[in-house]
């Protein structure tokens, strides 16, 4: 079974980090995942970074533009990556846009991503009807989960029908917005996670954008199954280094 | 040169979003709803009796359609050719580009939107936006690479006068890709109230069909020009300066299917093809995925989007077009390529023959005589796409005048 599928078994609100591979530094991705999943973090988003991420917010795409400059590419990423089942045994998961995959060849990062143990894909710019029709099967013939997002405004027709599509889990967007706009959830927010609870899908939901703290955590998995952190931990690594990630896991959990 | 041209070939897009394998609408989910609203309604609007004759009137009576096709009698002389010139440079706010925003303005308001937001690079757009906002007392948002406000403060100055806020793209090279990065994240951000006034045929589908049909008054009004001109409602040779390529796609589009007419899409060579500093994405570009579509884009072997160049805002960005990209692989345009210094010279040739100061941009598709001969009876249309009020500095400072 899928890392992921097994992960979302366990009987806890599940913690996923999302980090920018290449930043702060080039070589520093096998070390924050290391440390990340040391710290009891439950699944990782490793951002391959992309000149023109559009759905990001200025925190992640400063981190992104630094690891293109630091040297960050597809091929550096996976060297990097080559031995990371020798010490890493949570859920991997790559997050980045569909043209550097394309440029890659779909089909070919597929496979290197399963020779490497990558477990499943965010592409944010990747429309559902389009890998339906195109690439589905190639993702399921490496074993990789393809995750898909949902906003407060996607029709409840259209969540029924990813969730169909789907076989892992839904990345609920916690509000229409691009990553680390806003913080903090507002009764708009807590009704869209509830609403979405009670629709009884068949693959778990995750909340990602806007949880940054142990209060924002607790408030998007109390009808989720677990919550996404990405720009308040590249924030959190841009002013302290890679050498506190403890520190701001901890502020999370407890 | 086009004989191996299918005459069946469809050069539109398909119900799909799609000219061949290009266009699509590669948006992440937050965008769906917006595009997705605007996909279902866009055909169905501008089909609207009221709506046509709304459109039609203000193209009449605020832009001063129709634009003049000018036979340029001393041109011709000099490259013993008929050379015709559409001049969309006599349009209110000085280009094509108003045609595309008073259509969307109004596409605008039929779907209750009331916040309008644009990108721009030389600013031309967001003047053409700043102005129909002003029109219909529409809140206005342009975004603009913070170089380029640098270098085009003449239109900033208009944008503002216009009552639009100016806010600059920090992001990347801050310049016009990164202009439209930042429109694409306020949409994100403003999912409800906002519409995204595109001032190219670019972004995800139906992005591209709406400019080009907005634009497609450029070569409906040249057909039944050149009736009266010529005793034919078609050229033997289109030509249009192309960046993302609306005002090409407005002169080309109902010549699309037309075979006995020959078309050139002229893009920028910047310092040469081969320079390093070039903006010729059919030369450069490779298929790819950029502000919401799958067309030829400049870019790493990686897949990083990578920074073009041209002495000419307009025609700096680093992709085209999906019908442009569609009709460069289907061999059904020619694609040539102009460098600054030929671009230069041929709009101060323009003026001092003609009495007509073109933007840069349209200068690129007037070089080609320089390098293409015509015969001496061929009618050659040249969508003579803006005027040069705003490259005056350019001018000024590259011919030191």
């Amino acid at each position: 079974m899928n890392r992921i599928n097994q992960k979302l078994q366990e009987d806890k609100k599940l913690l996923s980090i999302y980090f920018t591979a290449g930043y702060p530094s080039i070589n520093d991705t096998a070390t924050i995942i290391e440390d990340l999943e040391k710290n009891g973090v439950d699944m990782i988003e490793i951002g391959l970074p992309f000149s023109d991420p559009l759905a990001d917010g200025p925190t992640i795409q400063a981190s992104s533009t630094q690891a293109l400059k630091n040297g960050m590419t597809t091929e550096v990423l996976f060297e990097q990556l080559k031995d990371i089942r020798q010490s890493v045994n949570i859920p991997l998961i790559i997050m980045g846009y569909f043209n550097p995959m394309f440029q890659y060849g779909v089909e070919a990062f597929c496979k290197k991503c399963q020779e490497i143990g990558i477990d499943g894909l965010i592409i944010p710019d990747l429309p559902v009807d389009v890998y339906h029709e195109k690439y589905q099967t190639i993702f399921e013939k490496y074993g990789l989960i393809n995750v898909f997002l949902i906003t407060p405004q996607t029709s409840d027709e259209r969540i029924r029908y990813i969730d169909s599509i789907s076989n892992g889990f839904i990345y609920m967007v916690s509000s229409a917005s691009t990553t680390g706009a806003k913080v903090g959830f507002e009764k708009e927010q807590t009704q869209y996670f509830e609403r979405i609870g009670n629709m009884n899908l068949k693959n778990s939901q995750i909340v990602g954008f806007g949880i940054s703290n142990n209060q924002t955590f607790t408030q998007a998995t109390e009808y989720a199954k677990g919550a996404i952190i990405g720009s308040a931990f590249v924030k959190h690594v841009t002013n302290e280094g890679i050498n506190s990630i403890d520190k701001f896991v901890k502020s999370i959990l407890n | 040169m086009n004989g191996n041209k299918e005459n069946n070939m469809n050069y539109n897009v398909n119900e799909k979003g799609y000219y061949g394998e290009f266009g699509g609408a590669y948006i992440p989910e937050m965008l769906y709803p917006n595009v997705e609203e605007l996909r279902q309604n866009y055909l169905k609007v501008m089909a609207e009796p009221e709506f046509q004759k709304e459109f039609n009137q203000l193209l009449k009576d605020y832009v001063g359609r129709p634009s003049p096709l000018y036979f340029a009698k001393r041109l011709s002389e000099k490259y013993n050719t008929k050379i015709y010139l559409k001049r969309e440079d006599l349009n209110h706010t000085g280009a094509h580009k108003i045609n595309n925003t008073i259509g969307q303005i109004l596409m605008a308001k039929r779907l209750g939107k009331h916040r309008i937001i644009a990108e721009t690079g030389a600013g031309q757009h967001g003047v053409a936006t700043a102005t129909v906002c002003a029109l219909m007392g529409l809140e206005c948002i342009v975004y603009m690479g913070e170089i380029d406000i640098k270098r085009q403060a003449p239109n900033v100055a208009r944008m503002k006068m216009l009552g639009a806020t100016v806010i600059p793209a920090l992001s990347g090279s801050r310049t016009l890709k990164d202009a439209t990065n930042e429109a694409i994240r306020d949409w994100i951000n403003n999912p409800v109230d906002t519409h995204y006034i595109i001032g190219s045929a670019i972004g995800p589908h139906p992005y591209p069909d709406m400019v080009t049909k907005f634009q497609s008054i450029i070569s409906e009004e040249i057909k039944w020009q050149l009736k009266e001109h010529e005793g034919r409602e078609n050229p033997d040779y289109l030509v249009a300066c192309i960046g993302g390529g609306s005002n090409a796609a407005g002169t080309y589009y109902h010549f699309l299917h037309e075979n006995d007419v020959n078309i050139i899409a002229v893009e920028a060579a910047g310092l040469g093809v081969d320079s390093g500093e070039s903006a010729a994405t059919s030369v450069l570009g490779k298929e790819g995925i950029i502000h919401g579509c799958k067309t030829l884009l400049m870019q790493t072997n990686d897949g990083q989007i990578t920074e073009p160049y041209s002495i000419s805002a307009g025609l700096d960005y680093p992709g085209v077009g999906p019908m442009h990209a569609h009709l460069c692989k289907t061999g059904r345009a020619e694609f040539m390529a102009i460098t600054d210094d030929e671009a230069m010279k041929a709009g101060l040739e323009l003026c001092k023959l003609e009495g007509i100061i073109p933007a840069i941009e349209s200068s690129h598709a007037l070089a080609i005589f320089e390098q293409k001969s015509f015969k001496s009876d061929d009618v050659v249309v040249v969508s003579l796409s803006g005027r040069g009020d705003k490259d005056l500095e350019n001018y000024i400072e590259y011919f030191k005048i």
